[in-house]
């Protein structure tokens, strides 16, 4: 990378999110021969662009590699982008694409998974039932214990329901883009979204609080400060 | 019409979302006042939606971004 390129990424946090405007205009002088800024365009969407990937190979490394095809194909292809969608919106998308491909391919001659078992959204709706809730806060996270057990929660799920949770839960894409980027209905987003977080309920609730109960959780008293948007 | 459990277990992705009518709404609290089970479903489920949202549940594997942008600038030169 030149240094040029270096000194303005760098200038640029990861989550730094340009307003539309600037990214449009990012994108005009991108196309119009200032090819570095793309590394400025693409950096706050490094991690959703790796997290997606992940959420359907659930291989560190397949993910590393589709998601870096992702964004070669998001730079080579950007003149095709019509700013109809968010930039993000389109790349991950292409991302998606490209990672569902890659599954393809990896199961070819395989029997379909237990995701396709689960693809039909019926079933049960029943959370773990608990008598209270003790809160867990997320200074709790220091502990890789802990964040071991909700990632393993999640690549657990079939893959519906893992891809939906990633964009809206993990990502904090909202409903509408996450339909569209999924290619489907506002309505089975919110199905699968109900089914994917009383999944996880049910799964993690009962282990979580057997776990809060200890003292190495106990001692983290204080909430975060700053809210999610739930 | 009361509201059971089922019901509220149904509704409760929507009521965190907060995509539900007042009427709707304002049923499910009335189930979650008088409902401890139910409560707890609410709060475990938020609980573990504000875990996984924090960025330190999911990481990006280390030199991810130094490798992604040496390949888009071998890419860029490729291209040239």
């Amino acid at each position: 990378m030149t240094q040029e390129a270096e000194a303005r990424i760098s200038t640029l946090p990861t989550n730094d999110k340009p307003s539309p405007e600037d990214e449009s205009g990012l994108i005009r002088r991108i196309l119009d021969g200032e090819r570095e800024l793309f590394h400025v365009l693409i950096k706050p969407f490094e991690r959703g662009v790796f997290l997606s990937a992940y959420s359907i190979l659930q291989d560190e490394a397949d993910a590393e590699e589709v998601a870096q095809e992702a964004v070669m194909k998001a730079f080579r292809h950007l003149g095709s982008f019509r700013g109809e969608a968010k930039f993000s919106t389109w790349l991950t998308q292409i991302v998606i694409n490209e990672a569902r491909m890659r599954l393809r391919a990896k199961k070819s001659g395989r029997f379909e998974s237990i995701d396709a078992a689960h693809d039909d959204e019926s079933g049960d709706y029943t959370p773990a039932l608990l008598a209270d809730w003790r809160e867990i806060p997320s200074e709790a996270l220091e502990r890789k214990e802990l964040r071991e057990i909700l990632r393993s929660a999640l690549e657990g799920l079939p893959r519906i329901y893992r891809e939906v949770m990633m964009l809206r839960d993990v990502r904090e894409i909202k409903i509408a883009e996450t339909a569209q980027i999924l290619g489907v209905t506002e309505g089975v987003v919110k199905v699968r979204l109900l089914r994917a977080r009383l999944m996880m309920q049910k799964k993690l609730a009962p282990q979580l609080k057997a776990r809060s109960q200890k003292p190495i959780w106990s001692i983290f008293k204080q909430r975060k400060a700053g809210s999610p948007w739930f | 019409m009361v509201l059971n459990c089922e019901h509220v277990w149904r509704e409760i992705s929507s009521y965190i979302e907060d995509d539900l009518d007042p009427g709707l709404r304002a049923r499910i609290e009335e189930h979650l006042a008088h409902c401890r089970h139910c409560a707890a479903v609410l709060d475990s489920t938020r609980n573990i939606l504000y875990l996984i949202a924090d960025e330190r549940t999911f990481e990006l594997p280390a030199g991810f971004s130094k490798r992604l942008h040496a390949r888009l600038e071998q890419e860029m030169g490729s291209a040239d």
